[in-house]
Formats: C-alpha cells, sequence, structure tokens
C-alpha cells in the first residue's frame, strides 16, 4: 500500500476525529457568567483587556444553554446551591466546572456559618479549582488552560473502558 | 428633646408600661411592656413634640440565662434629629409581639428578618415568612442554643475544617 505521507495535495492534511473536536471544544470554552460574590469582580477583571480571556476563545454567556464551562465565582449559600445545580443541569453536555476561590472550594472565610455551602463540589462535580481569594486573573486563566488540557484529553468516538467491554470472546 | 424628656413625656403618658431607662449610653435606652408597644410607638411617630418619623432598625438579642428575647426598635426623628431606643423583653419558649408595621410601613422586613433568625412571632403581620433563608429551613440560627443540621435539602453540611487538618 502507498503510504499517505507526502500523498495528498498541500492544501488538505490529515488528523484525528478525536483531536479535531477537541481542539475545536478547547477553543471555543463558552463559559457561563456565574458570579456569586467578590469573586466575580476578578472574573471580569480576567474577562477585560488585561488578562482577556478571549484570545482562548473564552466568551461570556448569560445562559447555561449554550455553556460549556461555569466558573463558580463567589460564596455560594444553600439557597443559591439549589439553584446552582439547576443551572448545571440546564447545560449540555459535555459540561465542565471551575470553582473558584477558597470559598466555592470549601466554604472559605464562611465555612463555618450556617448558611454557607461547604464547598461547590458537595452539589456538582468540579473538574478545576482555582485557590486564592479572590484569584488573581492570572490564576484563573491557568485554570482555564487546565480545563483546555482536560478537554484535550477526552476521547469520543472510542471509549476505551467500552472497547474491552464489548469486544467478542476470542 | 433629650432622651431624658422623651422618657418623661412616655412615663406620663403610659404609666407603668415604660421602664428601665438608660440614659448615660451612647444610644439611650428604655424597656417598653409588649402589650403596649403599638401604642407607644403609635404615640412617638405622631406626638408633635417627639415625631419618629422613621423606624431606621428593629432588630433582635437572645439571652438563654435570663429565657428571654428581646426586641430592639431603634427610633430617629429627622425633624428633631433626636432618637430613642426601646426594648421589649419576650419569653423565650413562646417570643410573641405585636407588629408595628402599622406604624411604620418599614417595619414589615425588619420583622420577617427578626422571624427568620429568631423566630419572635409578630402579630398581625401581614406576610410573617421567612425573608433570607429557604423557606424549607429548620431553626432560627441567631439563637445561641441553634445547632447545625446534619445535611440541608440532601446537601451535607459538614466539611472537616481546614485549621484542624492543618494541626494534626
Amino acid at each position: 500500500m502507498k503510504p499517505l505521507i507526502n500523498s495528498l495535495p498541500e492544501t488538505v492534511f490529515t488528523t484525528k476525529v478525536d483531536a479535531l473536536l477537541n481542539w475545536g471544544r478547547a477553543s471555543s470554552q463558552w463559559y457561563m457568567l456565574f458570579g456569586l460574590a467578590c469573586c466575580a469582580i476578578e472574573l471580569m477583571q480576567t474577562g477585560g483587556p488585561r488578562a482577556d480571556l478571549d484570545r482562548f476563545g473564552a466568551v461570556p454567556r448569560a445562559t447555561p444553554r449554550q455553556s460549556d464551562l461555569m466558573i463558580v465565582a463567589g460564596t455560594l449559600t444553600y439557597k443559591m446551591a439549589k439553584r446552582t445545580k439547576l443551572l448545571y443541569d440546564q447545560m449540555p453536555d459535555p459540561k465542565y466546572v471551575i470553582s473558584m476561590g477558597s470559598c466555592s472550594n470549601c466554604g472559605g472565610l464562611f465555612q463555618l456559618a450556617y448558611s454557607v455551602c461547604k464547598g461547590v463540589d458537595k452539589i456538582v462535580p468540579v473538574d478545576v479549582y482555582v485557590p486564592g481569594c479572590p484569584p488573581r486573573p492570572e490564576a484563573l486563566t491557568e485554570g482555564l488552560l487546565r480545563i483546555q488540557d482536560k478537554m484535550m484529553r477526552e476521547r469520543w468516538l472510542v471509549k476505551p473502558a467500552r472497547r474491552a467491554e464489548e469486544r467478542p470472546e476470542a | 428633646m433629650d432622651a431624658k424628656e422623651i422618657y418623661a413625656a412616655l412615663e406620663q403618658k403610659f404609666p407603668g408600661k415604660v421602664g428601665d431607662f438608660k440614659g448615660e449610653v451612647l444610644e439611650p435606652y428604655l424597656t417598653v411592656d409588649g402589650a403596649a408597644i403599638v401604642d407607644v410607638c403609635r404615640f412617638l411617630r405622631d406626638d408633635p413634640t417627639v415625631r419618629f418619623e422613621v423606624l431606621s432598625d428593629l432588630t433582635a438579642l437572645d439571652w438563654p440565662k435570663e429565657e428571654k428575647i428581646q426586641v430592639v426598635y431603634h427610633l430617629f426623628s429627622y425633624t428633631f434629629n433626636h432618637q430613642i431606643v426601646l426594648k421589649v423583653d419576650l419569653p423565650r419558649d413562646l417570643p410573641k409581639v405585636a407588629s408595628v408595621e402599622g406604624v411604620w410601613k418599614v417595619a414589615n422586613w425588619f420583622e420577617r428578618e427578626v422571624y427568620d433568625l429568631f423566630g419572635v412571632i409578630f402579630d398581625g403581620h401581614s406576610d410573617l415568612r421567612r425573608i433570607m433563608l429557604p423557606e424549607d429551613w429548620t431553626g432560627y440560627p441567631l439563637r445561641k442554643d441553634y445547632v447545625e443540621q446534619e445535611e440541608y435539602d440532601g446537601i451535607s453540611t459538614q466539611r472537616a475544617p481546614l485549621v484542624e487538618k492543618l494541626l494534626r
């Protein structure tokens, strides 16, 4: 068989479908605006011209139905926790969550308060925890890059676990 | 009018219903009998020599040892630029007092807040619901003997405090 390398015209290039999907996904993470407290100010700064999340293709969306990523920025109360779960459920798969700041990581400064949820991971699965009170825009950018790394490792066409399961007995 | 004169006027108008006047503090206060609170408030608002137009704050204190809950009314007059604080002592097992919503409309939210956090029941309030906590909350968190529930609505409220983890 003729090797594929150098056999195609220069305008055509080959890749894996997974890699293409992941590249597209990682380069356009639309995050849901979910500012709950002072971390939201830092989130706005991160979206602003200096840190500029837009250069990674990350733009804010005002609705969960168009979002890939939820950045939980701020103190999560129990009253809000139920709504957070609802909003998370409304997001289409695949979806990712960044827990931004001490409060949404573990309750932070308000951990002993009766009304504050002790971490957003009590209600939704969290992919990346960004420490800080509040985290600087650089830290949040780093968190977004870690989400990109995670996205690039996803496998959509073939799931290894399932393949082993469905393999016919030899 | 200073606080002493206000107290004297109240004592004259409501003998036996007011007492425990403290004038040598930053915000002078006096204790009012719970049954007379609406009448006292209406008098303080309408009397042309006093004219407390505004209820700046309404809050409460919990005294477990004395077995009482104290509701505190902060009154202020724009006309005369003077202020007074009224306190009402209620039994801790069934704290119940008449609502002053009919005197100052703003009392509506203040009283809902006190109901929310202390469990004081305001008779005659038009809409006595929790104002900040979720409606299905158990207990009154600002009472001294409040214990946090194990979980709220399926959400666990437990997490090892970081300090303890570090000290271990």
